[in-house]
C-alpha cells in the first residue's frame, strides 16, 4: 500500500519537472544573431533624410517615432505614452515616455521632438517628407515630457504622420543633417544600436539592452547587402542568409524541398500597395470612361495573378489594401468578359474597318504603350500579358522600359505617356488627396493621370478633416466605389509578401500588419543558436 | 585550312542560317504566352522548355538568335565604318589631323569600354538600336590604327603613284585603292567583334539594360534564367551554351584567318 | 631614358584633358536629374521640396559652367560630394579601388603565370594536339559569359559542395579573427572571383604569346642559333622567349581597361565591393560626380598601366624611341 503513495508522489514530481521543463521550452531564450540579406543598400541613417527601402529597414530599428501601428493596424504608443485631440481636431497633445534613453546614455525628452519637427519643414533640409509636417501651425514643449501640436486645419492623417523616427537633438542641432556624419553613425531610442556598416558589404547592429519595452530576444542584426538575386538566393540555401524576400517563383517552386521545408519557415501575406495601369486621361483615347470600362472587361486579371504572381496576389478592386479598414468590400470587380468589352468599344465608335485586326475611330488606330520602369520582372510580365489580351479585342499595346530616373523626369512628369504600369505603396492612413485631388496634377504632383471629380475632390477634402473613424470609413467606401465606376486607373492586383525565414526563430505570428511588428520578440532556441557572441 | 578554323566556320555558318530561316525553323510564336505551362522541363512538346510566362524556349532561342546576331553585325559594321573611316584619313593625310586623330583614339582607348557602354546605355534607353551604336561607337580604336598602319605603308607604293600621276582624286585613291588592300588583318577585328559585341549585349541584359523583353535575345533569356535559376535549368543552359559556342566559333575563326594572313 | 619618361608624362597631361572631356560630354548625354531617384517618387514628396533639392545640388547652372567649375575642383583633388548620400565622391572610390586593384594584380599575375607557358608551349607544339586542346581551352574561358560561369561554379562549389564561401570578401565573424586568420579568410572568399576574371583574360596573352613566339622562331637568328649547334632548350628560352617576350609586355597594358571594365559584372555577381559595382550604382542613380570620378580613375589606371609598360619596355629594348 505504501507503495501506492511512493508512486503518485513520485508521479506527482515527474509531472511537476515535466511541467517546468515544458515550461522553458517556451520560455524566450535570448542570444544569436539574424542574417538578413537584401539586393538594395541603405544611403542615409538621418531617419528624415532617407526615402528608400534599406535605409527605412534599418531605421525602423535604430529609431522610434511617437506613435507606431500595431499588429490590427491601429495607432498605438510608441515613444509617446498616449495623446488627446482637441474636440476642433486642431491640437493633439502628446504625453511623452519617461525614462526613455538614447543609444549614448542622455534623457529623451520633448526637445527632441521640437527638433525633430524644425527640421522636417526647414527647407534647407533634404527632406521628402515635409509635406505632412507642413499643415502644423506651431508645436510647444510644455515640459520635458508634454508636447502641443496646433495644426492650421483639422487633419487626421497627422497623427499617424508622427510615426516619423525622433533624432537626438543633443548631437544633431548644430550640425547640417544633409552633411552629418551621423548618417553613418547614428544614435537613436529604438530596440537596436548602430554597431558598424562596411560599405557595399554589411551593417550591424547589437540589441539594446535599456530598450523601453524590453531588451530584444535576438542579439545581433545583420544586413547583408548582396545585389543579385540568384547569388542572395544561393546564399540563403547555404544558409549564409536568414531572412530576405521571395519572388513568386522562388517561393513556388524553389523552395519546396525537403531541404527547405525543414531549415526554414515561408509566410505570404498581402503587401501593402498594389499595382496598376494608369491612363493619361487627357488623351483622347481615353477620354471616354466606356472606353476605360471596356478595358477592365477585356483583361482577366486572374490570369495575371496566376501567371506572374503564381497565385500569390489577389485582385484589387481600388486604392486600398484589402485589409484596411477604408476598403469597400462591397465594391465588387468586373469580370472578364472579352466579349462585352468589344460591345462596349463598339458602342463608343471603335470599329475595325480596313480588317487588320485593330480597331479604329476618326482615322486613329487603336494603338498605345504603355511605360514602366526597368527592374521589375513583374511588371514586365504584367505587361505582356496584358498586351496579349487587349490585342484579342483589337488593341495594340506597345511596350517600353525605361529607367527609372529618366522614367520619372521625362515621361510621368512631363506627362509624356499614354499608359503606365505601376504600383503605389502605401502608407497606412488612407488619405489620398495628393493622388486623386484635381489640384494636384502640377509637374512632379502625383495625379499626372489628370483625373478630375468634384465628389471625390470633395470627400477627400472631407476624410482629412474628419478624425472619427467611422466618419472617414464611410467617406473613404464612397471614394472607393467612385473610383472604381469612373476607372481612371485599371486596378490590377495587391501582391503578396513572401518572407522566409530560418527556422530557428520562433515567436513570429502573422497579422494584418505583417510579421515584423513583433521583431524584438523573436528568439532562438539555445540549442538551435548558430552565432554565438 | 586548319581543323579548328573549319570548325568555327562552320558554328558561325550554322547560326546564321538559323537567324536567316528562323520563322520556318521555329515551332511556335515566340511570344505565345501560355499561363498553364509555365517553366516547364523539355519534353516532346517543348524542346527546349518553357519560360517563366509559358513561352516556348525553342522558339525563343531561335528568334534570338537573329536579334543576337543582328546587334554584333551591325555594332561592329559601326565600329567598322568609323574605324575604316578615320583610320583612312589619319593614314593618309598625316601630319596634323592624324595626330588628332592618334591622340582621340589613345584617349577612347583609356577607358574601360565597359563603363562607357553601361554609363551611355543606362543614361540613355537600352533600345537596341542604341546598344549597336555605342558598343560601335567604343570598339572602332583597334580598327582605325590597323587601318591607319596599312595605308602608311601602301600609300608609298608604286600604284597609287601611278594612280596620283594619272589625276586620280584623293577620296577615289582612299577609297577605291587603299582600303580594299588595307582591310586584311581588319577582317580579324571584325569576326573578333562580332563575338564580343554578342558578349556585352548578355552583359547588358544581366545588368538589366540590355535588348528588352519581349524580344528575345540570348542576353536577356540568360538573364531570366538567372532569376528562376533552380527552378529551370534549361533557361540558363541553351542560352549560355548558344553564347558559349557561338562566341567560340567566331575566335577560332577569326584566329584562322589572322594565321592565313601571317603565311 | 629620363627624357623619354618625361616626354611621356607631358603627353599624359593632354589625355587627361580628352578624357575630362569625354567624361563630361558622356554624362550630360543623358535625360532626368538624380533629383527624381532621390525622391522614390514617394507621394509624400512635393514639388517645391524637389525644387529645393535641384537648387542644393547645383543643377540649375549651365552646362560649360559646371564642367570648368568640376575641372577646377577636379585639379585640386576634389572629386565632389556623392549626390548619393553626400560623401566625398573621393572617399567612396579610395574605399573601393584598394580591393578592385587587388583581384585584378591577382588576375594579372595569375594570368601571366599561366598564359605565358601557354602561349610558348603551343607555339613550340605548332599543330599538335596540345595546341589546338589549349586553343579550345583559353577560348572556353573567354566566349563564356562570366556571370554565367560565376553562378555555375558558386552553385557547385560553394552551395553543393560548400567548400568556399559564395560572396562577398569576408566572413560575418571577421572582426574576431586573428591577422592570418583573415588573411585566410579574404583569400577564400576571392578565389572564385579571381579565377572567373583571369580564365576570362588567359586567351588574349597566351594567344598574343604564341603568334609571337611563332614569329620569333621564324628568325633567322634562330635559325642561326640552331645551326650553330645549341641545343633546343637553350635557343628557345634564351634567344627566342625573350625577344618573343616583349610585345606582350604592351599587351598587358591594353588588358587593364578590359579587366577594370569586367569588373562590374563579377563585383555585382559576388557581392564584392568594389569600383566597378559602385560605377554601376552610381550610373543608375544618376550621381553624377561620382560617375565621373570613377570613369577618370579608371582612366587613369588605364594611363598609369601603359605607361608602366611603356617604360619597361623602353627599358628593355634599347631600340625604341618615343614615337612620332
Amino acid at each position: 500500500m505504501k507503495n501506492i503513495y511512493k508512486i503518485r508522489a513520485a508521479f506527482k514530481k515527474a509531472a511537476f519537472l515535466f511541467i517546468i521543463l515544458f515550461l522553458l521550452g517556451f520560455t524566450p531564450d535570448y542570444g544569436d544573431t539574424i542574417v538578413t540579406g537584401s539586393i538594395g543598400e541603405p544611403r542615409t541613417l538621418v531617419p528624415i533624410l532617407a526615402s528608400d527601402s534599406s535605409s527605412g529597414a534599418i531605421c525602423g530599428l535604430i529609431f522610434n517615432g511617437l506613435v507606431k501601428y500595431d499588429k490590427d493596424l491601429n495607432v498605438t504608443g510608441d515613444l509617446a505614452e498616449r495623446w488627446d485631440i482637441s474636440q476642433d481636431g486642431l491640437e493633439i497633445t502628446f504625453y511623452l515616455r519617461k525614462g526613455v534613453k538614447w543609444h549614448d546614455g542622455e534623457p529623451f525628452t520633448s526637445k527632441d521632438v521640437e527638433f525633430t519637427y524644425k527640421s522636417l519643414i526647414d527647407p534647407k533640409v533634404r527632406t521628402p517628407y515635409s509635406g505632412d509636417f507642413q499643415m502644423v501651425k506651431n508645436l510647444e514643449a510644455i515640459d520635458d515630457y508634454t508636447l502641443k501640436v496646433y495644426y492650421k486645419e483639422p487633419f487626421s492623417p497627422g497623427l499617424a504622420s508622427w510615426g516619423m523616427n525622433i533624432m537626438p537633438a543633443h548631437l544633431l542641432e548644430k550640425e547640417d543633417l544633409n552633411a552629418a556624419k551621423f548618417s553613418r553613425n547614428p544614435i537613436g531610442t529604438g530596440p537596436y544600436k548602430f554597431k558598424l556598416w562596411k560599405t557595399g558589404e554589411r551593417l550591424e547592429l547589437v540589441s539594446n539592452h535599456d530598450y523601453f519595452e524590453g531588451r530584444p530576444y535576438i542579439d545581433r542584426y545583420i544586413y547583408r547587402i548582396i545585389p543579385d538575386t540568384a547569388t542572395l538566393f544561393l546564399e540563403l540555401r547555404a544558409q549564409a542568409v536568414d531572412y530576405t524576400s521571395l519572388t513568386p517563383i522562388q517561393f513556388k517552386r524553389q523552395t519546396e524541398t525537403e531541404f527547405f521545408k525543414k531549415n526554414f519557415q515561408r509566410f505570404n501575406f498581402p503587401s501593402f500597395g498594389y499595382t496598376y495601369l494608369g491612363y493619361n486621361l487627357n488623351d483622347p483615347k481615353f477620354k471616354d470612361v466606356n472606353v476605360r470600362r471596356a478595358i477592365n472587361y477585356a483583361i482577366n486579371k486572374e490570369e495575371i495573378i496566376k501567371g506572374v504572381l503564381l497565385g500569390l496576389g489577389r485582385v484589387s478592386t481600388g486604392p486600398f489594401i484589402p485589409e484596411s479598414w477604408a476598403y469597400n468590400k462591397d465594391v465588387k470587380p468586373m469580370e472578364y468578359n472579352p466579349q462585352k468589352a468589344r460591345e462596349l468599344l463598339k458602342d463608343s465608335g471603335w470599329q475595325d474597318q480596313d480588317r487588320d485586326g485593330i480597331l479604329e475611330k476618326d482615322g486613329m488606330k487603336f494603338s498605345f504603350t504603355v511605360i514602366t520602369n526597368q527592374g521589375n520582372d513583374e511588371r514586365r510580365m504584367t505587361l505582356e500579358i496584358i498586351q496579349r489580351r487587349l490585342r484579342e479585342v483589337g488593341i495594340e499595346v506597345k511596350i517600353k522600359i525605361i529607367e527609372w530616373s529618366a522614367f520619372v523626369s521625362e515621361f510621368i512628369n512631363k506627362k509624356r505617356f499614354e499608359a503606365v504600369l505601376l504600383g503605389w505603396g502605401l502608407s497606412l492612413d488612407p488619405d489620398m488627396y495628393d493622388i486623386w485631388h484635381s489640384s494636384k496634377t502640377k509637374e512632379g504632383e502625383f495625379n499626372f493621370v489628370g483625373y478630375s471629380n468634384k465628389e471625390v475632390d470633395r470627400l477627400l477634402l472631407e476624410g482629412r478633416r474628419t478624425f472619427n473613424q467611422e466618419e472617414r470609413k464611410k467617406i473613404y467606401h464612397r471614394i472607393h466605389e467612385i473610383l472604381y465606376e469612373d476607372q481612371p486607373y485599371l486596378f490590377l492586383f495587391v501582391p503578396d509578401a513572401l518572407p522566409i525565414l530560418n527556422s530557428r526563430f520562433k515567436g513570429i505570428e502573422v497579422a494584418a500588419n505583417g510579421i515584423g511588428y513583433n521583431f524584438i520578440k523573436w528568439w532562438v532556441p539555445r540549442s538551435e543558436q548558430r552565432y554565438t557572441r | 585550312m586548319n581543323k579548328l578554323t573549319l570548325f568555327g566556320l562552320c558554328i558561325v555558318g550554322f547560326f546564321i542560317i538559323i537567324a536567316v530561316f528562323a520563322p520556318m525553323i521555329a515551332p511556335y510564336n515566340p511570344g505565345q504566352i501560355d499561363i498553364e505551362n509555365i517553366l516547364t522541363a523539355p519534353s516532346g512538346s517543348h524542346i527546349f522548355g518553357t519560360d517563366s510566362l509559358g513561352r516556348d524556349l525553342f522558339s525563343r532561342m531561335v528568334y534570338g538568335t537573329r536579334i543576337s546576331l543582328m546587334v554584333g553585325f551591325i555594332a561592329v559594321g559601326i565600329a567598322a565604318m568609323i574605324g575604316i573611316a578615320l583610320g583612312a584619313i589619319a593614314g593618309y593625310y598625316g601630319k596634323w589631323i592624324g595626330a588628332v586623330i592618334m591622340r582621340f583614339i589613345d584617349v577612347m582607348l583609356c577607358f574601360p569600354t565597359f563603363f562607357l557602354i553601361l554609363a551611355v546605355i543606362a543614361l540613355l534607353e537600352p533600345s537596341i538600336i542604341n546598344i549597336m551604336i555605342i558598343i560601335g561607337a567604343t570598339s572602332w580604336m583597334g580598327i582605325a590604327r590597323l587601318i591607319r598602319a596599312e595605308i602608311i605603308s601602301l600609300k608609298e607604293r608604286d600604284f597609287i603613284y601611278a594612280e596620283r600621276a594619272i589625276g586620280a582624286s584623293d577620296l577615289r585613291i582612299i577609297v577605291r585603292h587603299l582600303i580594299p588592300n588595307a582591310m586584311a588583318p581588319v577582317l580579324v577585328s571584325i569576326t573578333l567583334g562580332i563575338a564580343g559585341a554578342i558578349l556585352v549585349e548578355s552583359s547588358l541584359s544581366f545588368l538589366g539594360i540590355g535588348v528588352q523583353p519581349p524580344t528575345p535575345s540570348w542576353g536577356n533569356i540568360l538573364s531570366e534564367g538567372k532569376a528562376v535559376m533552380g527552378a529551370g535549368w534549361w533557361m540558363m543552359l541553351f542560352p549560355g551554351l548558344a553564347i558559349f559556342i557561338t562566341v567560340l566559333g567566331y575566335n577560332l575563326l577569326g584566329e584562322g584567318i589572322r594565321e592565313k594572313l601571317l603565311r | 631614358m629620363g627624357k623619354y619618361i618625361l616626354k611621356r608624362i607631358i603627353g599624359l597631361i593632354g589625355l587627361l584633358l580628352g578624357i575630362t572631356i569625354i567624361t563630361f560630354a558622356v554624362i550630360h548625354i543623358a535625360p532626368g536629374k538624380p533629383t527624381d531617384l532621390e525622391a522614390q517618387f514617394n507621394p509624400k514628396v512635393s514639388m517645391e521640396a524637389r525644387e529645393r533639392i535641384a537648387h542644393l545640388y547645383g543643377l540649375d547652372k549651365p552646362l560649360h559652367v559646371q564642367y570648368i567649375e568640376w575641372l577646377k575642383r577636379f585639379a585640386r583633388f576634389d572629386f565632389g560630394i556623392s549626390f548619393m548620400d553626400s560623401r566625398p565622391v573621393a572617399q567612396k572610390i579610395l574605399e573601393r579601388i584598394p580591393i578592385t586593384l587587388t583581384i585584378e594584380l591577382v588576375s594579372i599575375i595569375l594570368i601571366l603565370l599561366i598564359g605565358i607557358p601557354i602561349g610558348v608551349t603551343s607555339a613550340v607544339k605548332e599543330g599538335s594536339f596540345y595546341d589546338r586542346f589549349m586553343t579550345v581551352f583559353v577560348f572556353i574561358g573567354f566566349a563564356v559569359p562570366t556571370f554565367w560561369l560565376s553562378l555555375i561554379l558558386m552553385d557547385f562549389i560553394g552551395v553543393r559542395w560548400g567548400a568556399l564561401p559564395i560572396s562577398g570578401i569576408k566572413s560575418l565573424e571577421f572582426e574576431k579573427f586573428g591577422n592570418f586568420e583573415k588573411i585566410i579568410d579574404v583569400s577564400r572568399h576571392l578565389v572564385l572571383p579571381v579565377f572567373v576574371s583571369a580564365f576570362g583574360g588567359l586567351a588574349g596573352i597566351s594567344r598574343y604569346m604564341r603568334s609571337s613566339m611563332l614569329h620569333v622562331l621564324k628568325q633567322d637568328y634562330i635559325r642561326t642559333a640552331r645551326a650553330k649547334g645549341l641545343a633546343e632548350k637553350e635557343v628557345l628560352y634564351k634567344h627566342a622567349l625573350k625577344n618573343a617576350f616583349l610585345p606582350v609586355v604592351t599587351i598587358l597594358g591594353l588588358s587593364v581597361p578590359g579587366l577594370i571594365g569586367g569588373s562590374v559584372i563579377f563585383e555585382s555577381i559576388f557581392s564584392i565591393p568594389g569600383m566597378g559595382r559602385l560605377f554601376y550604382e552610381s550610373v543608375m542613380a544618376r550621381d553624377y560626380p561620382v560617375i565621373m570620378g570613377v570613369l577618370v580613375i579608371g582612366a587613369i589606371l588605364t594611363l598609369l598601366g601603359n605607361l608602366l609598360a611603356d617604360i619597361s619596355y623602353a627599358a628593355v629594348d634599347p631600340r625604341i624611341k618615343l614615337e612620332g
